[in-house]
């Protein structure tokens, strides 16, 4: 633990080993799938003729809506209602009668490879009747058109929190500001997109799922229920993923159903892969809000009343419920109080994409929000912008801080611990706050602009339900870990092992980590919200520790010593100050009575050479084997949090926006691997300067996405990242597990739109209210600053 | 009607494959499909993010936007084909593991070759020529900060293993050199022994 252990994993990655979706040959004979994918953004389904489909060489099957039967033929389901979604819809796993955007699966061909099934779908002749789209908030706001008939105004979900009264504390107060926001769309953008191959085995009566998937779990049991087959007979596999930062979560996708339905109807195995233009019309989006906010505050800034009203566009359908919403709304606040708060959002259908967790969930949208009004204050007040937060913050001995809200996994929005003035000190010294002001001077003499901001941000990380391990020490004293999330990137096989190998006393090198199979971990729920580390993490702990005390038990037996007296050093258990010990290895032979010998090591276990004969093989209470497994549950989620700052520098003639320095300061509790959380950072960092100068999806008013290639979509490459970002940590553990972590995949990302639009402020001094801001967005305000 | 399929050739990591594929199978479905190196990654199938780059004699090149009937004649390396006969990390996968240069690693065989190439044309880069070289190539993952630290390590490691072969390469003479001697030596010593022997007649040459 606390080392910058070289991944594991990378031995594979390095040589062209690993094992993406697409790699996976599932047999001879693997056929292809393509879909047919929605014009329109909106229209009606009259007529699909896919005669002339099969002709087509090499060409096996096509579906359509009209061959589906049973839960198949069902909407797909609604994964995470809420009492407050009253008007949630999801898509058809191939459309019935409507299509509500551009991309939504309408048929599927299977083929020999999927050049011929592409040709195959090409001649499928869809008659629609095309209906007006509904883009944007402000036309779902209008309402003059519907996505769903019977949807009133285009609402979803109406949710109003509230703590004190704060529309009378505003009132009351002696300072009060207004203001209005907004955030475009992004995507999470793996480089590998989304796809799934499937094995169906007759002689088994079983099936076998490989899916690039971020619950393994989660997909299992759905597809189970949509192909009515018994959960115990469906294995799914999560290959090595290629990125997933929250699109992967999703669950069941069409083609999840799709294709093991093809490959138990062929038999024969079948393979979807979606490219990249597919993955653009047809995964998921993020970010899109507006946000109107009032707030109340005193002479020194400190907030006594704050007022969110906000719409969330969550595209055509609701599959993952309200959580990013519930998320804006509820991390808005921060690491500060709020004195009293009300916040009410909509979430809104468009004819578009659907809109379900990217790393951030729904937090930058609520920094956003938050920073831009403290901003706001400081300015209205002559203050510094780190003072007013300051004043605001929830003190380290407030903790454990109650705000009183619900969170998105149901539970009580209690912050755990965080120190977050020494957080701000920290920043403050990275990024050289105080020595800014002649900085600019500097600058300003030489012609150039210059500006600086910070934000600061809250992350509830490791929610719930549960996850599970199971560790097992072979014979040759080798140990095999399993947890049920899974992995996309983050070095779980790494940093579990190191877990495994503190706890139990073994090599690193002895540990080998494996992840969303559910063969060899049945019950868990997924990765996402920062979780792995602090649920899988905790999980193995308590499985290690459920190992090693089993390992004692044995050997105390063996070596006639009692438990208290021994350690387990690299994989030998000894009795401290003596020379007796036994391996780890031997004891997992003991831990086996066997009957039958297969190696010199397992004659030791057989019945004649071990044992008291007058007592049970498997004494009353144990189990055969040296193994352990366990379940990590909290009450609610952990609490990291963090703050940015950057300077920017603006171009007086370009209006081209440049991060001269970029500073994190970072809290997620004790680190098990700091290289790996300092790559999190750096790529959360990356993600959200994407989000903030770069990364929009435009969308026409048709409900045509325009940039929906690499091309178009502007991903940043490595010029458009600072060269260098500087990181600080400060370790606040976690009263909440037994390793004091907490969750650090998705933080990186969260205040860097807040950031930027600050020292863009600063640096211009006009107010910056929505983001993305590309240079002709800072151009067109500086036009308007100057009228 | 079928699809007109061509017989290639196809030399990839020094060895040569021969494939029937019709005209407009893509280089990099050839690599992954038809010879099983799943290495090479397609990530966008366009020719911008660079997953798929492989070498073409020795060049950086899209492997999605390249058929593979006009890949004949040339030399193809991919991700599979960078790492020493021995099974040794080359320099730049060394250097990827070591500063945490990749992630989910599903751009990384796109970086290697293109990293590869570049330093084989500037084996020292500055700091600036080292984030140049990796300017075409996306990562999602990352923020890039340590694949320019791997460049920046690679260059260094790649300096290191040449100067260790210039010395082991002279140490090596030395030894062959001295193993000369040796054989030299027992051979004398043993002609010396079955003369001494012949000398007492016991008919036994070693």
């Amino acid at each position: 633990m606390g080392q910058p252990v070289q991944r594991v994993e990378d031995q594979r990655f390095l040589r062209g080993g690993g094992r993406y979706l697409d790699d996976v040959a599932a047999g001879p004979g693997t056929l292809h799938a393509a879909v047919l994918r929605s014009p329109h953004a909106h229209a009606r389904v009259v007529d699909i003729d896919v005669s002339g489909v099969l002709d087509v060489p090499g060409v096996h099957a096509v579906y359509t809506y009209d061959d589906l039967t049973g839960p198949m033929a069902e909407p797909l389901p609604v994964l995470i209602p809420h009492p407050a979604l009253t008007h949630g819809r999801t898509q058809y796993v191939l459309a019935r009668d409507e299509v509500n955007h551009v991309g939504e699966a309408i048929a599927i061909v299977v083929a020999e490879d999927r050049y011929l099934a592409e040709d195959a779908v090409d001649r499928i002749v869809v008659d629609y009747e095309v209906l007006p789209a509904v883009v944007g908030i402000d036309a779902a706001r209008a309402a003059e058109c519907l996505v769903h008939e019977d949807v009133p105004g285009n609402v979803g979900a109406r949710l109003e929190q509230t703590v004190g009264d704060a529309t009378a504390a505003i009132a009351a107060a002696p300072h009060r500001l207004e203001l209005d926001l907004e955030i475009e769309r992004s995507a999470c953008m793996p480089l590998e997109g989304r796809g799934t191959v499937a094995r169906w085995d007759p002689d088994a009566g079983r099936l076998v799922l490989w899916t690039s998937t971020q619950s393994s779990t989660g997909v299992r049991a759905a597809v189970a229920a949509k192909l009515g087959l018994d959960i115990g007979h469906v294995d799914v596999i999560t290959p090595d993923v290629g990125g997933g930062f929250g699109v992967k979560i999703v669950h069941p996708w069409p083609e999840e159903l799709l294709v093991p339905m093809a490959a138990r109807a062929l038999g024969r195995p079948v393979k979807f892969v979606e490219d990249r233009r597919e993955h653009f019309v047809s995964s998921a989006h993020e970010r899109g809000q507006v946000q109107h906010v009032e707030v109340g505050f005193d002479d020194d800034g400190r907030l006594l009343g704050l007022d969110v009203e906000f719409w969330h566009d969550h595209g055509a359908y609701t599959p993952y419920g309200l959580i990013v919403p519930i998320i804006t709304s509820t991390q808005l606040l921060g690491p500060y109080k709020p004195g009293a708060y009300r916040v009410v959002f909509e979430s809104l259908f468009t004819n578009t994409v659907i809109v379900t967790p990217y790393r951030g969930a729904g937090r930058p949208q609520g920094c956003f929000a938050m920073e831009r009004t403290m901003d706001a204050i400081a300015e209205y007040l002559g203050r510094d912008r780190a003072e007013v937060r300051a004043a605001n913050f929830i003190a380290p001995h407030e903790f454990p801080y109650d705000h009183g809200l619900i969170f998105q996994d149901g539970r009580a929005l209690e912050y755990d611990s965080g120190d977050y003035p020494a957080s701000l000190e920290k920043l403050r010294k990275l990024i050289g706050w105080d020595e800014f002001a002649a900085f600019r001077r500097e600058c300003a003499a030489q012609g150039r602009t210059v500006g600086i901001g910070l934000a600061c941000y809250v992350e509830g990380t490791g929610v719930g339900p549960y996850e599970g391990a199971h560790v097992h020490v072979e014979t040759t004293g080798k140990v095999k870990v399993a947890t049920g999330l899974t992995t996309q990137g983050q070095g779980h096989e790494t940093a579990f092992a190191q877990i495994v190998a503190d706890e139990l006393g073994v090599p690193f090198a002895d540990v080998e980590v494996v992840t969303g199979d559910t063969r060899r971990m049945p019950y868990a729920v997924g990765t996402f919200a920062s979780r792995a580390a602090v649920m899988s993490g905790s999980a193995i702990v308590k499985a290690a520790r459920r190992t090693k005390e089993k390992a004692l038990r044995l050997a105390a037996e063996a070596l006639e010593a009692s438990v208290e007296d021994l350690e387990i050093v690299e994989g030998v258990v000894g009795v401290r100050g003596t020379d007796r010990s036994v391996p780890l290895g031997t004891l997992s032979v003991l831990s086996n009575p066997l009957r039958y010998a297969f190696d010199e090591a397992s004659k030791a276990a057989t019945q004649f050479s071990v044992g008291d004969s007058e007592a049970p093989p498997v004494a009353e209470g144990e189990e055969p084997g040296l193994e352990g497994k366990d379940f990590y549950s909290p009450v609610h989620a952990t609490f990291a949090s963090g703050m940015h700052a950057a300077i920017v520098e603006t171009d007086p003639a370009t209006a081209e926006i440049r991060i001269l320095r970029y500073a994190v300061v970072h809290d997620c509790g004790h680190l098990i691997n700091p290289m790996v959380v300092e790559g999190q950072i750096h790529g959360g960092v990356a993600q959200g300067i994407g989000g903030a100068l770069y990364e929009r999806m435009a969308y026409d008013e048709g409900g045509q996405l325009l940039n929906a290639s690499f091309m178009d979509f502007l991903m940043p490459y490595v010029t458009e990242i600072p060269d260098g970002i500087e990181i600080d940590h400060l370790e606040t553990p976690s009263p909440l597990n037994p390793l004091g972590i907490k969750g650090a995949g998705e933080a990186g990302v969260i205040p860097v739109s807040a950031v930027i639009a600050a020292a863009v402020e600063d640096a211009e001094g006009i107010p910056i209210r929505a983001m993305p801001i590309s240079p002709s967005d800072l151009h067109t305000l500086r036009e308007d600053h100057r009228s | 009607m079928s699809e007109t399929l061509h017989e290639i050739r196809l030399r990839v990591n020094g060895i040569e494959h021969e494939l029937r594929v019709p005209a407009r199978r893509l280089l990099s479905d050839a690599l992954r499909g038809e010879l099983g190196m799943t290495g090479t990654h397609v990530g966008c199938e366009h020719g911008v993010c660079g997953a798929c780059t492989i070498l073409v004699d020795g060049e950086p090149g899209r492997s999605c936007l390249m058929l593979a009937v006009a890949a004949q004649d040339h030399e193809i390396t991919t991700v599979e084909g960078l790492a020493e006969p021995d099974g040794t990390l080359s320099p730049v996968q060394q250097a990827f593991a070591e500063c945490h240069g990749l992630q989910c690693g599903f751009c990384t065989p796109g970086f290697l070759t293109t990293v590869t190439a570049g330093l084989r044309r500037d084996p020292c880069p500055t700091h600036e020529r080292a984030r140049d070289m990796i300017a075409g190539n996306l990562c999602r993952c990352t923020g890039y900060q340590n694949i320019v630290r791997a460049v920046e390590r690679a260059a260094t490691i790649g300096t290191e293993r040449a100067a260790t072969l210039t010395t082991e390469r002279a140490a090596t003479v030395g030894t062959e050199r001295n193993a000369t001697i040796d054989t030299e030596r027992a051979a004398t010593i043993s002609t010396e022994r079955a003369a001494a022997l012949a000398d007492r007649g016991s008919g036994v040459s070693s």
